[in-house]
């Protein structure tokens, strides 16, 4: 079988990681991987930030360069239901205005040929004992959009209760947003960080090592307030968890220094990625 | 428009204020947690509670569709049942139609039922103007009175005060508005209640008008309904000689049938009970039985111009349950008042940005008070999808476009302040679909990954003063995959 990864811009520029562990967990799995390098962004904080006009052009690029993918897989359950949910919508909007169906025509399609990594692996693989190794504590945040736009469910839960040596820890409150949402964090900064906090404060809670999501956005939030605090909890994005195995473990770095979050001095974070850090 | 929430700062402006108020933020955990656990239990035990949030959505979407139509056939219907009905076109007409009303029947004093639309509308502040008191009646709207405070929840206007501030409130301020509070008062839940019953009572027995919203009105009957909790509302419903009743246009169901659906939704989605303590229905007068008198003011006040957003009209369904604000994580946090309307919550930051327009700072910034987590829509008993809405108007803000204004089509300019967002918006879409620029930048980053600041100036702050940066990564994923597997595949 062969799929497409639809990294998504967040990730290709601030998490490879990720993107790594996709490709080694989706080639361990049989899958023949292809990174079309023509992609960029799907457009999601244009359109979420009301500049939909502007979100309709990477939106377009977004469908022309999978085009030809039967199957497209990102690892962030809001890039997924940008394109599964919204683009057919953009496309829509521009009829109501007049503007014809080539939007429309162009968007149709992609959306159902997108799966979020964790659908991916349970429903088109079929699998949810991925042969991974993690010896640790984690709890799990359902991101927003994965739990109530694309309806993920427990696919992510049942994929980290098959991890070997995972011991899963319940998150309170799990399903309330962790506040980051986009430019939200930025334009109502003190709501957002207050939310943040309480999340983290129920990660921290949980006594898990590990605060696992599928979307590094949201963890990117989390992370920032994590490193800000001081705290021990470490975020990790679940294809990390998922690609880890006995031979090639995800190693986390030592308490403080969160996987993909930088604190203190200069060269801190290259050492905790030298030590840290599958290759 | 009100006058009351005029010269209110934006939403993050006051939300900076409400977040670190430490005792708010407890209160309104508290509350909005077991609110919102008693609905999911109360929501949970119709196994048809799907079929019941479509048939409520497709009834309302029903009748704004022929709007003109139901609302011809209800004047008729509460004529001729003996009511007076008024057409009021915006709040300042509404007030003066209530303030005639109340004056030609000579009295100075009115009794409230709780009511949204005669808070939209500043009507308390407007008949004060005019030497006429209104006395609030429903129990949280009296602490909100006494206490010279606003509402700041739809369903629960005190969910701000504690019991303790609440007794404090009796204490201070009864004996200006009547009956003082009784020696002694304790926060005991049930010594605030009789505390409040026995100063509201002398209201009831000696006022001659009541003042009323209500939930829906049967077009086919001429039928006004009002539910509550307490039995306050019925007493103003009742007693008065002269019953003046302000509802906003889209509040009609086309048949007594349909009521059927919402008092099953409405109790559930709001106060989490299965059958509403207190449903109080009337057409037009009975001799020898409640008010001799009743007018109906119909109010619009933006209705129609929000009808005519195909986007947005969506709104008009909401039968004002406040289940969207009781989970919303933004609401929780920040506190109703931040919203500066009668309508708080997410419902309010689709609603207010509509009837009343986005000209203001304030209702330009209400519909980015959201992270668009989408826990309101999922609860919402006729399915109004408030995130799509919300980025619909955030495009009315920084994109502008055709809209309705007091019933004429209007084209808007982009909202002031957004100019260096939207520079770099279109900077980023020009990146973004040109790949080579994108691989540029995103060497350039990692090239300069060690200059970059944990800090950052400027509107940037917003992000680094409670949260760090990531660190750019030495090498990017596509570098990565180029050097790993470019035989393999990845055209560019």
């Amino acid at each position: 079988m062969r799929a497409a990864l639809f990294l998504t811009c967040v990730n290709d520029t601030l998490y490879p990681d990720t993107g790594r562990a996709v490709v080694r967990l989706l080639e361990r799995l049989g899958v023949e991987v292809d990174f079309p390098l023509a992609q960029t962004c799907c457009g999601q904080a244009h359109y979420n930030t009301g500049y939909r006009h502007e979100a309709e052009p990477l939106a377009r690029r977004h469908a022309r360069v999978f085009r030809d993918y039967d199957y497209v897989v990102t690892p962030s359950g809001s890039c997924a239901a940008m394109v599964r949910d919204i683009h057919p919508r953009l496309g829509g909007r521009a009829r109501a205005e007049g503007r014809g169906d080539g939007l429309a025509r162009d968007l149709t399609g992609t959306g159902t040929r997108t799966y979020e990594l964790t659908e991916f692996l349970v429903d088109v693989l079929g699998v949810t004992d991925v042969g991974a190794y993690f010896p640790h504590t984690v709890t799990y945040h359902p991101t927003c959009h994965g739990l109530r736009m694309l309806g993920l469910g427990d696919r992510p839960r049942r994929l980290l209760e098959a991890v070997r040596g995972l011991e899963l820890r319940e998150l309170a409150g799990a399903e309330e947003c962790c506040g980051f949402g986009g430019t939200f964090a930025v334009k109502n900064s003190d709501v957002s960080a207050a939310m943040g906090a309480d999340k983290v404060a129920n990660a921290v809670r949980s006594g898990a090592e590990v605060l696992c999501a599928a979307d590094n956005s949201c963890l990117m939030h989390l992370g920032g307030t994590i490193a800000r605090q001081g705290t021990a909890i470490r975020p990790v994005h679940i294809a990390e968890i998922l690609a880890s195995t006995r031979e090639e473990p995800l190693r986390l770095p030592a308490t403080g220094a969160p996987v993909h979050m930088t604190v203190g001095r200069p060269g801190t974070e290259a050492r905790a990625r030298r030590e840290g850090t599958h290759r | 428009m009100s006058s009351t929430f005029l010269g209110l700062p934006s939403f993050p402006v006051a939300a900076r204020e409400s977040t670190r108020d430490g005792q708010l933020r407890a209160n309104l955990r508290h509350a909005t947690h077991t609110i919102r656990a008693k609905r999911a239990v109360a929501v949970g035990e119709l196994s048809d509670w799907g079929e019941l949030r479509a048939a409520g959505a497709a009834i309302k979407d029903h009748t704004l569709a022929h709007l003109d139509h139901y609302l011809q056939q209800l004047e008729q219907a509460v004529t001729a049942a003996g009511g007076h009905v008024h057409w009021a076109a915006d709040a300042d007409e509404a007030n003066r139609i209530v303030t005639d009303l109340v004056h030609a029947t000579g009295e100075t004093e009115v009794v409230k039922v709780k009511s949204m639309a005669t808070q939209e509308i500043g009507l308390n502040e407007a008949l004060a103007a005019q030497g006429i008191r209104a006395y609030e009646t429903d129990l949280a709207e009296l602490i909100v009175q006494l206490g010279d405070d606003r509402p700041s929840h739809i369903l629960v206007p005190a969910i701000h005060k504690n019991r303790a501030e609440i007794r404090d409130i009796f204490r201070t301020q009864m004996a200006a508005w009547g009956r003082p509070a009784p020696q002694g008062l304790s926060d005991e839940p049930a010594a605030l209640a009789e505390a409040a019953r026995l100063h509201l009572r002398q209201k009831f027995l000696h006022t001659k008008v009541g003042i009323s919203g209500a939930n829906f009105m049967v077009a086919d009957t001429g039928t006004l309904v009002v539910l509550e909790s307490e039995g306050n509302g019925r007493m103003c419903l009742t007693l008065p000689e002269t019953l003046i009743s302000v509802v906003g246009i889209e509040k009609i169901v086309p048949t007594f049938r349909d009521l059927e659906v919402f008092l099953q939704t409405l109790p559930r989605s709001s106060t989490a009970e299965r059958m509403n303590p207190y449903t109080t229905m009337w057409t037009g007068t009975t001799d020898g039985d409640g008010p001799k008198e009743f007018h109906l003011v119909l109010l619009d006040n933006g209705r129609t111009d929000t009808l005519a957003d195909t986007v947005g009209r969506q709104a008009l369904r909401c039968i004002r349950c406040s289940a969207c604000l009781n989970v919303c994580p933004v609401y929780e946090r920040a506190g109703g008042h931040a919203y500066g309307s009668a309508y708080p919550g997410p419902i309010g930051a689709i609603l207010t940005p509509q009837l009343r327009g986005t000209a203001t700072e304030l209702d330009a910034s209400l519909p980015y008070a959201s992270s668009l987590c989408g826990a309101c829509y999922d609860v919402c008993p006729v399915a109004i999808d408030i995130p799509d809405i919300l980025v619909h108007l955030r495009q009315r803000v920084v994109e502008g476009g055709e809209t309705v204004r007091g019933g004429v089509k209007t084209v808007l300019e982009p909202a002031k302040g957004h100019t260096t967002e939207r520079a770099a918006m279109r900077a980023a879409r020009w990146v973004f679909t040109h790949p080579a620029a994108f691989a540029a930048g995103r060497r350039a980053a990692t090239a300069t990954r060690r200059l970059h600041s944990r800090r950052l100036p400027g509107p940037g702050r917003a992000w680094t003063d409670t949260r760090d940066l990531p660190a750019v990564p030495a090498q990017s994923f596509r570098a990565w995959w180029q050097r790993t597997h470019t035989t393999k595949g990845g055209t560019p």
